[in-house]
């Protein structure tokens, strides 16, 4: 008892000292089961990220619009293969980690539940959804799990053309047609509150965070984070001439920041409760492409196996 | 090189100087098994504090490209710019972006 005790305060001492955590440390069950999933969900949430946009690669308006989408998608899956292997550094296996999220146990980011419905979506992901993931990735830098650390640190340097992608793309429409504003319009309002949404519940109802803050895993809180994408995000969106979609959002001289209105908390935990509006058409097409993908990886297999064959023969 | 089982197999060393930082590359030793190749890199890469933790790795085990396929590999990349966020012009005054 004594002796994890000890472990314990040699574990948060290092933390305190803002020293890295690396995959042969010893450390508490619980920092390890909460990165696990932390990290899982984050792989998750890149690839199945992958689908609202790969839906208009076929149909981007142009030939350079369609080459950086491509690009950007196949950062994602990037993406998603690094914060696999640094889950792997915490001792699970990656078959484990991907059947959880084909069977529906592990989740994902919501936002990947709602549905991209006009090509504005595409920008309006890049400079939302990119945007607020981002403002959550650059904190994660400084996670204290070596791993973690290094892969975010990747991450973000890829990451930073995809929401300057997204951004211009609001930016052309906005200055098109009314027509084409207004689908940049439209698609900022549909994108706006499922954005907010991504930083998580409010300060007041995340129970885990209080540990995950103390571990450092987490570096600032969901309201911080969340405040601060909105000050900068209503600036940019003033730029390009477009409103966002809250009555209440007004300038506090006294704070230096925006007030701003209420996230329909219902809607969140209804999607997190697998009840948005595409929950089970992503999980669909996740287990299409595992299995038919099955072929392609035993054969490789086969080839592998016969190459070595013939090596040693 | 030699085949001779007598000889102890070469292993690639990685140092880690810091914590939080990636293992790196410092070269290369003989010794015969892995418990020594780390004795004996800790004896030859870190007498000046230059580490924290050690990987060694069996050198055969480590697969490289060809110098020849560098063209084949990476020219594709050349003319990606789009990759960089540089590519993309903001409008007039946006910040942080
Ligand atoms: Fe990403
Ligand atoms: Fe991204």
């Amino acid at each position: 008892m004594t002796d994890v005790k000890n472990l314990e305060e040699l574990f948060q001492s290092k933390i305190d000292a803002e020293q890295k955590i690396e995959p042969k440390d010893w450390m508490p069950e619980k920092y390890r089961k909460t990165l696990i999933r932390q990290i899982s969900q984050h792989a998750h949430s890149e690839v199945v990220g992958m689908l609202p946009e790969g839906n208009w690669i076929t149909r981007a308006p142009n030939l350079r619009r369609k080459a950086i989408l491509l690009a950007k998608v196949q950062d994602e899956a990037g993406h998603g293969l690094y914060l696999y292997s640094a889950c792997e550094t915490l001792g699970v296996s990656r078959e484990q980690t991907i059947d959880d999220l084909l069977s529906g146990k592990a989740k994902y980011s919501s936002i990947f539940n709602y549905p991209t419905l006009s090509w504005a979506d595409i920008g309006a992901i890049g400079w939302l959804v990119d945007g607020a993931a981002i403002m959550n990735q650059v904190m994660l830098c400084r996670t204290s799990y070596g791993p973690y650390a290094r892969a975010m640190v990747r991450i973000c340097k890829e990451e930073s053309f995809h929401q300057r992608q997204g951004y211009e793309i609001m930016a052309v429409l906005a200055k098109g047609t009314p027509e084409q504003k207004e689908m940049a319009q439209d698609a900022l309002n549909r994108w706006w509150w499922p954005s907010l949404m991504m930083f998580g519940p409010t300060d007041a109802n995340s129970p885990h965070s209080a540990e995950s803050m103390k571990w450092k895993i987490k570096r600032q809180s969901n309201d911080e984070l969340r405040q601060t994408f909105i000050d900068r995000t209503v600036q940019q969106a003033e730029v390009i001439g477009l409103s966002i979609p809250d009555p209440d959002l007004k300038w506090n001289e006294a704070t230096q920041h925006y007030d701003w209105g209420t996230i329909d908390w219902t809607e969140f935990n209804n999607v997190v409760a697998g009840n948005g509006p595409c929950n089970k058409e992503r999980l669909v097409a996740r287990n299409k492409a595992h299995d038919e993908g099955a072929w392609v990886r035993e054969a490789a297999l086969a080839h592998a196996a016969k190459k070595a064959k013939r090596k040693a023969a | 090189m030699s085949n001779n089982p007598n000889n102890w197999p070469l292993w690639e060393v990685f140092i880690q100087s810091k914590r939080g930082l990636e293992h790196k590359h410092v070269g290369s030793l003989h010794a015969a098994d892995p418990q020594m190749a780390i004795e004996n890199a800790r004896d030859v890469y870190t007498r000046r504090q230059e580490g924290q933790s050690i990987w060694v790795v069996p050198a055969g085990a480590i697969s490289s490209s060809q110098p020849d396929d560098a063209a084949m590999l990476f020219d594709p990349a050349d003319d990606k710019t789009y990759r960089h966020p540089t590519f993309y012009t903001m409008p007039e005054g946006a910040k942080y972006i």
